[in-house]
């Protein structure tokens, strides 16, 4: 356990040093606009003494190591200053949008997680047959392919061909929007006793989620596949079968477990990145999440929000591989908690 | 698979230089204006169909290749060169202060998804071509940074590496004449499979407004226009798709038939 410990402990070292270099990306990222933020802010008419005085209030005047020193203090006591557009605090907008982001990358997490290995060990099972050949292609296809390309192609699929599931927003607009809990209306919904609501918002987020996560489970099922047939091959199942296991038994415990460690790491890291992907994905579905606020800020050049959506989207990431790096080490024993990084 | 990959990098490259002669409608793929052949279906004059001025899709798919291709080049010979170079040096002081600095400020870009970062550079920056090429090479170069730097601190204990430096042999030499010409192979596969990459990238940044600006035609952004006609219009928006699907698909199948040449010959 000492061992865990001290493991754990490397590892979030490393994660604040990580989000260190990241903040300070990002300061420079931010500073990188071309023209003075106090003279943009005020207006081309403002006399050059009011835009001196902002200028000093914005601690524009003083050099870069002291501004980010004074940046950095303020972003860790939570104060991501004001957004230009809604002209509130951008925390406070960050809390209103990123439930629903949460919320679709959870659903096409699980789709992903059940997809990639369900197809994995069925295409391991049957290996040399259509179904094989169908999830090779279907591997192919899918690391080609940006998950809004899916998007479109599912649209065409579920609205035009076969309509089956709602394209667009997050909840029928009839049904009212189930009191606000935890911001994800599945939950809040579930929540409030409210069936109907929860199921009508899931059928929203089935196209989005899947389009998000196809690449990750085109993916997963590969390399599902391939190790389960490695370790089917190996001398211990005929041991195993010899000795009159049943064969139930060996599948699922002395051949799939091991085979899921490759593809957990690979599906752990797909789902870290579908944060930035999912950008993409909400803009088609026209679905309300953190998409459309960071849209709104980069194409008005609202400094404050982008830099908070960034910072907020790079911290769910390293926060995500950190925990990743903990299941894969909990899965596989063989992992030496001491080395490496 | 790699000859079909082979095919296809062919014909996209072909489409993209021959752009002018190949598109049925060059003057297309500016601003035009032709209403009265607004969002025609797929026909026989307008094999993907027109968008919503008119324009043939198929012609702006062509050079809208054009822009990619010029993209995953300038993207490409910015990140290696640089990505490369910083990856021998470090590899080569191994175990040095240089060395420490280098490879920490290479795992926080590394730590961060690349469109990310790229998105984030290029909303800050005015949107175009050069500025989405300039965001996806600061997020690109630390991986190829990684991939030499790993080749390069194990080469750096050969013999030969050893013995150039008794014999005198300058850093410059070690480094470019022993060191370099034992990374390339993996450098080369790394950069085929990456165009698909960088195209998927520019793809997406244009796809959010960040590349190039209308009316040159760009991928991305023809998909996220057409997506308003979605699913009346539908070829709008589905074929500038379905060619980002098939060049990417087409880069990624000839790289990985490059990778198995390589590996196969090592053996």
């Amino acid at each position: 356990m000492g061992r865990l410990r001290s493991y754990i402990l490397r590892r979030l070292l490393q994660a604040i040093f990580v989000l260190l270099g990241l903040s300070m990306l990002i300061f420079v990222i931010s500073r990188m606009v071309p023209g003075d933020p106090a003279r943009m802010a005020l207006g081309p008419r403002t006399p050059e003494w009011a835009v001196e005085n902002l200028r000093r209030q914005l601690n524009l005047d003083k050099p870069l190591p002291v501004q980010y020193g004074l940046w950095l203090s303020k972003v860790v006591r939570g104060d991501l200053g004001e957004s230009l557009v809604t002209r509130r605090p951008v925390t406070h907008d960050l809390k209103d949008f990123l439930p629903a982001t949460m919320e679709l990358i959870f659903i096409a997490a699980v789709i992903e997680i059940i997809g990639g290995i369900l197809l994995g060990v069925l295409a391991a099972r049957y290996s040399q047959t259509w179904f094989d050949g169908f999830t090779r292609i279907l591997a192919y296809l899918g690391v080609a392919t940006p998950s809004f390309v899916w998007s479109i192609l599912f649209l065409l699929l579920f609205s035009y061909v076969w309509p089956i599931f709602p394209t667009t927003g997050r909840l029928s607009p009839w049904i009212p929007m189930p009191p606000r809990v935890t911001g994800m209306v599945i939950l809040d919904s579930l929540l409030s006793g409210n069936l109907s609501t929860a199921w009508d918002c899931f059928m929203h987020l089935v196209l989005p989620a899947v389009s998000l996560a196809m690449y990750g489970m085109a993916q997963a099922a590969r390399i599902t596949r391939s190790s389960m047939i490695e370790n089917m091959e190996k001398d211990s199942v005929y041991a195993n079968i010899a000795s009159g296991i049943p064969p139930r038994v060996i599948m699922t415990k002395y051949i799939l477990k091991p085979s899921l460690i490759p593809s957990v790491s690979v599906m752990a890291l797909d789902i870290a990145a579908m944060i930035v992907n999912a950008f993409l994905v909400e803009v088609i579905f026209n679905y309300p999440g953190l998409s459309r606020y960071g849209l709104s800020a980069m194409l008005n050049k609202d400094l404050n929000a982008i830099v908070a959506v960034i910072l907020v989207l790079g911290l769910l990431f390293v926060i995500m591989n950190i925990v990743v790096d903990f299941i894969v080490a909990h899965l596989d024993p063989r992992i030496s908690l001491t080395g490496g990084t | 698979m790699a000859i079909v990959g082979l095919v296809v990098v062919l014909v996209t490259i072909a489409a993209g230089v021959f752009a002018p002669f190949v598109a049925p409608y060059p003057q297309h793929a500016r601003a035009f204006v032709d209403y009265a052949n607004a969002m025609r279906p797929p026909c026989s004059e307008y094999l993907l169909g027109s968008d919503p001025s008119g324009r043939d899709i198929l012609s702006r798919i062509i050079f809208a290749i054009r822009g990619a291709l010029k993209m995953s080049v300038g993207v490409l010979s910015a990140v290696v060169p640089l990505g490369v170079i910083v990856g021998l040096v470090a590899g080569y002081h191994r175990g040095t202060r240089l060395e420490a600095v280098i490879m920490r400020i290479t795992d926080v870009f590394l730590a961060v998804p690349p469109l990310l970062l790229a998105l984030a550079i290029s909303s800050v920056l005015k949107p175009n071509l050069f500025n989405a090429m300039m965001a996806v090479s600061v997020s690109w170069w630390p991986w190829y940074t990684r991939l030499v730097y790993s080749m390069a601190s194990s080469i750096r204990n050969e013999f030969y590496v050893q013995a150039a430096e008794l014999v005198g042999a300058s850093r410059t030499h070690i480094i470019f004449r022993e060191i370099l010409p034992n990374c390339l192979p993996p450098i080369f596969t790394k950069m085929t499979l990456d165009v698909g990459f960088v195209i998927l990238l520019g793809a997406s940044l244009s796809f959010v407004g960040l590349g190039e600006q209308p009316p040159v035609p760009a991928l991305g952004t023809m998909v996220a226009d057409g997506a308003k006609y979605m699913p009346e219009q539908w070829w709008v928006s589905v074929f500038p798709g379905l060619a980002i699907m098939v060049i990417v698909l087409g880069f990624n199948l000839l790289g990985d038939g490059i990778r198995d040449m390589m590996s196969t010959e090592e053996a």
